[in-house]
C-alpha cells in the first residue's frame, strides 16, 4: 500500500511537468493568432456563416454564388447554420477568435455585445463612401446596426413584421370576422373553443413565440415608450402599469383556454405552429412574416386558395399605442470581423456592396415572399404575378413603411444576459406559474445588465 | 459477512503487487497525462474563471467573490439542485431494478435470450440529441403518437406541464441507459459460481430465494457501480434534456448542467456558470466518495466471500 502510493506520488511529480509542456502546446494554438493574420477559422480567406431554411437558405446560397463566379479570384467560404445553433455557435466562435469574417445577426444586443469586445468593424465611413447604397435602404433600419451613433453591420436581407395570422375557413365555420380589437380577440375565443378549434396556434417551447405576444400588447396598451424605457436602462420600468395590465391581459388569454391545447410542448423550429393554422387545427396565429414562405410550400393549398388571412394586430380598447406600430425585425445585418485580415475585410466589404442588396437578390427575395430593406422593392411589386403574393407583399411593405415605430424584437434588443432572463420568465409567465407581478419584480432586477 | 475474511486475502495480494509496481508505474502516465491535460487544467481555469467576469466576448475581469455570492444567493440555485437530485433518485430507482431484472434474464444462455438481449441493447446505440428529437416529435401533442394512433391518453401536453415533462425525461433517460446497466448486471450474474445455486437447489430454495439469498447479495459490488455511474452520470445529464426539453417548461427540468449552459452560453456569463461548473465538480466527487463509502472498501472482490 505505501510503496504503491510512493510510486503514485512520484509518477504525478513527474507528469506534471510533462503536462505543462503539453498545456503550453495546447494553448499556443489559439493564442498565437491575436488580430492580423487570420479571420475566419480556417485563416484562408474571406468566410460567411449564415442560417439554414427555405427560402432565404437557397438566396443566400445564390447570392455567394453569383459573388464568387464573378471574383475568380477571391471566393468567399460558407458556414450553415440552424437557427439556434448559430446562435450559441457565433458567440463562443467569435470569443475564441475562430468567427467568420461576414457575421450575420439580428443587430441590436447582440451587436452591441459585439461592438463592446471590440469584434466588429466600424462601417460608419464606409457607408459615407458608399451613399448610394445607404441611401436604397430603409432609414427604420439602420436603428438596430448603430451603437452609440455608429453604424457596425449593413442591413440586408429583409423587413419582417410579425403580423396575425388567421384561418379564413375556421371563421366561415364559426360566423365571424376576423378581430378588430383585443376585446373581439377575447370574445372569439369561447366560439372557436366550443366548435373545437383552437383560437390561436403557438409554438410555445420555442418561448421567443410567446414573446412577440407581450411585444404587442405592451405597445397596444402603453405606447412605444414602455419598452423604450425598459431599453434605456430606466429603473423599475417593468413595473410601469401598462406593462403590469398588458401581462395581465395575457395571462386572461391563456387562462381562457386562448391557445392549443399543450402549447408549451410544440416548438417554432419544426413549423409545427404553422401546421396546426393551415390544417385548420388553430383559428389565428401571431408569428412573423417570415413564416408566409413555408405556409405556402407546406400548406398544400392554403395559401394558394386563398385561405390564409392576415392583419396588424389590432388595438386595445382603450390603450395609448399607435395601432400602426409594428415589432418584429426591421431587417437582418451583416458585420465585418475587426479581427479579419485587411484582404479579408475588403473582400467582405466587396461582398456587402456588390451581392446583397443587388437586382438579383431584391428580386429573388420579392419572389420568395418578403420585403428586402430596400426602398426598391416598392417597384419590384407589381412585377409580382401571383395574386396571393401580390397581396401579401404589399402588405407587409405597407405594414412596415406605415408603422410609426417598427420596434426590435425584444430578445434581440436587449442583452443576451437580459435577453435570456427575459425569456425565462416569460416562459413562466405563459405556463401561469408566476404572476404579473412576479414577472416584473424579477425583469426588473435585470435592467440594464 | 465478507469484509472479515477479506481483509487476509487483501493484504496478501498487495504485498506481490508492491513487488511488481516499480516496473509497471509507467505504464499510467499516459492516462494522466491526458487525464491532467484535460481533466485538471481546464478545471483549474474553471476555477479561476468562477473569481472572474467574462462575457465570452471581451477581456477578462476578475470580480473576487461577487460571482459566488450572485449564484448562492438565486433562488434558481437550490431549485436546479433539487431538480438535478430529483432526476438522479428517480431515475435510479427506475432503472436499477429493471436493469437487474433484465441482466438476470439475460444471464441465461438460451439462445432467444441472446437475441433479445441484442434488441434491447438497441437504444444505447442511439445518440442522446436523436433520441430526444425523436421523442419530442412521438409526444407532439397535435400531431405525434397521440393524434396517430388515435389514442387520447397519449395525446398530453408532455412536455408543457412541470410534473409530466419531469417524467417524460426521467422515461427517456431510464429508457436510454437500462441496456447498459442490464449488460453489467448480465456479467456480474454470469460470474456468480453455479455451484452455489446447485447448493441451494440441495437445500430446497425456490427461483425466488435463490435470487434474493444468491443472486442479489452476489451482486452487491455490481449494484454500486452500476448505480455509481447512474448517481454521478445523471449529474453530467445534458443534451438530452436540452434537446428535449430545454430545461422547460420554466424551470422544471434545469438541472445543474442546464443552468450553466445557459448562463455561461445563452446569458454570456462565463463567470456564475464557472461558479456552478464549481458546483458540479464537489457535488460529483462527493457523491461517487460517498457511494464508496458505502459499498465499503471496493478493493476487495465479491469473490472473495466464497
Amino acid at each position: 500500500m505505501m510503496t504503491s502510493r510512493r510510486n503514485f506520488l512520484r509518477l504525478t511529480a513527474g507528469s506534471a511537468a510533462m503536462a505543462a509542456g503539453l498545456a503550453a502546446c495546447g494553448s499556443s494554438g489559439p493564442k498565437s493568432t491575436p488580430g492580423s493574420t487570420t479571420g475566419g477559422a480556417t485563416g484562408t480567406g474571406a468566410t460567411y456563416w449564415f442560417l439554414t431554411g427555405q427560402p432565404q437558405q437557397a438566396i443566400r446560397e445564390a447570392q455567394v454564388k453569383r459573388f464568387n463566379d464573378a471574383n475568380s479570384g477571391t471566393q468567399l467560404k460558407t458556414t450553415e447554420f440552424q437557427n439556434d445553433a448559430f446562435k450559441q455557435k457565433i458567440k463562443t466562435a467569435i470569443g475564441a477568435g475562430q468567427g467568420p469574417t461576414l457575421i450575420w445577426g439580428w443587430g441590436g444586443g447582440g451587436l452591441k455585445s459585439y461592438v463592446d469586445a471590440n469584434q466588429v468593424e466600424d462601417l460608419t465611413s464606409w457607408f459615407d463612401q458608399n451613399a448610394e447604397l445607404k441611401n436604397s435602404i430603409f432609414p427604420s433600419a439602420f436603428g438596430a446596426a448603430t451603437v452609440g451613433g455608429k453604424i457596425y453591420a449593413m442591413p440586408v436581407e429583409t423587413t419582417t413584421p410579425i403580423v396575425l395570422f388567421y384561418n379564413k375557413t375556421a371563421f366561415e365555420k364559426i360566423g365571424a370576422e376576423p378581430p378588430k380589437s383585443w376585446g373581439d380577440i377575447l370574445d372569439l375565443v369561447p366560439k372557436f373553443n366550443d366548435k373545437g378549434i383552437a383560437p390561436f396556434s403557438l409554438g410555445g417551447q420555442s418561448r421567443w413565440t410567446n414573446m412577440m405576444w407581450l411585444e404587442f400588447l405592451f405597445d397596444r396598451i402603453g405606447g412605444s415608450e414602455v419598452f423604450q424605457n425598459i431599453f434605456d436602462g430606466k429603473p423599475n420600468s417593468w413595473s410601469d402599469p401598462s406593462a403590469l395590465k398588458a401581462l395581465e391581459e395575457m395571462q386572461k388569454l391563456i387562462k381562457a383556454n386562448g391557445f392549443i391545447k399543450g402549447f408549451s410542448s410544440i416548438t417554432a423550429d419544426s413549423n409545427a405552429d404553422q401546421a396546426l393554422l393551415f390544417t385548420g387545427k388553430a383559428a389565428m396565429m401571431v408569428h412573423g412574416a417570415w413564416t408566409y414562405g413555408n405556409m405556402k410550400t407546406s400548406g398544400g393549398k392554403f395559401v394558394t386558395d386563398g385561405h390564409l388571412g392576415y392583419m396588424n394586430f389590432p388595438p386595445v380598447d382603450g390603450g395609448k399605442g399607435d395601432p400602426s406600430d409594428t415589432v418584429g425585425n426591421p431587417g437582418q445585418y451583416l458585420s465585418i470581423s475587426s479581427k479579419a485580415s485587411q484582404a479579408d475585410k475588403d473582400v467582405a466589404k466587396k461582398f456587402l456592396s456588390t451581392s446583397t442588396l443587388d437586382d438579383a437578390s431584391v428580386d429573388a427575395w420579392v419572389k420568395s415572399g418578403n420585403i428586402p430593406v430596400v426602398k426598391s422593392a416598392k417597384d419590384k411589386l407589381s412585377s409580382v404575378t401571383d395574386t396571393n403574393d401580390a397581396e401579401w407583399l404589399k402588405f407587409v411593405y405597407d405594414t412596415s413603411a406605415n408603422a410609426r415605430n417598427f420596434a426590435q424584437s425584444w430578445d434581440q434588443a436587449l442583452s443576451p444576459a437580459a435577453a435570456e432572463a427575459l425569456l425565462d420568465n416569460i416562459a413562466k409567465l405563459f405556463q401561469l406559474s408566476i404572476s404579473p407581478q412576479q414577472f416584473a419584480d424579477s425583469m426588473n432586477g435585470v435592467i440594464g445588465k | 459477512m465478507t469484509a472479515a475474511p477479506s481483509a487476509a486475502p487483501v493484504a496478501g495480494r498487495t504485498t506481490t503487487r508492491a513487488g511488481r509496481s516499480g516496473s509497471v508505474a509507467w505504464m499510467a502516465l499516459p492516462a494522466l497525462a491526458i487525464f491532467v491535460v484535460f481533466g485538471v487544467v481546464p478545471l483549474a481555469g474553471v476555477l479561476l474563471l468562477s473569481f472572474a467576469q467574462w462575457d465570452g466576448l471581451g477581456s477578462i475581469h476578475t470580480a473576487g467573490l461577487s460571482n459566488w455570492r450572485s449564484v448562492l444567493s438565486d433562488p434558481g440555485l437550490p431549485h436546479s439542485l433539487f431538480v438535478t437530485f430529483e432526476i438522479m433518485i428517480l431515475s435510479w430507482a427506475v432503472q436499477t431494478p429493471i436493469s437487474l431484472l433484465l441482466g438476470v434474464f439475460l444471464a441465461g444462455r438460451q439462445r432467444y435470450r441472446a437475441l433479445l438481449a441484442v434488441l434491447y441493447f438497441v437504444p444505447l446505440l442511439l445518440s442522446s440529441a436523436a433520441i430526444a428529437i425523436t421523442y419530442k416529435a412521438l409526444l407532439d401533442p397535435n400531431f405525434g403518437l397521440g393524434a396517430g394512433l388515435h389514442l387520447d391518453f397519449l395525446a398530453q401536453d408532455w412536455l408543457g406541464k412541470s410534473n409530466l415533462a419531469l417524467g417524460v425525461v426521467i422515461f427517456v433517460v431510464s429508457w436510454q441507459f437500462i441496456p447498459f446497466h442490464s449488460l453489467i448486471y448480465q456479467a456480474g450474474v454470469r460470474q456468480i459460481p453455479a455451484t452455489m445455486y446447485e447448493a441451494a437447489s440441495i437445500d430446497g430454495a425456490d427461483r425466488l430465494q435463490q435470487f434474493f439469498s444468491i443472486t442479489v447479495p452476489q451482486l452487491k459490488y455490481t449494484i454500486i457501480t452500476s448505480s455509481t455511474l447512474m448517481v454521478v452520470g445523471s449529474l453530467t445529464f445534458f443534451d438530452l434534456i436540452f434537446v428535449l426539453t430545454a430545461g422547460g417548461p420554466g424551470d422544471a427540468t434545469r438541472v445543474l448542467a442546464l443552468d450553466m449552459y445557459k448562463r455561461g452560453f445563452q446569458a454570456n456569463l462565463m463567470g456564475p456558470a464557472s461558479v456552478i461548473a464549481v458546483l458540479l465538480v464537489l457535488i460529483g466527487l462527493g457523491l461517487a466518495l460517498l457511494l464508496r463509502r458505502l459499498g465499503g472498501s471496493t478493493t476487495a472482490s465479491q469473490q472473495e466471500g466464497v
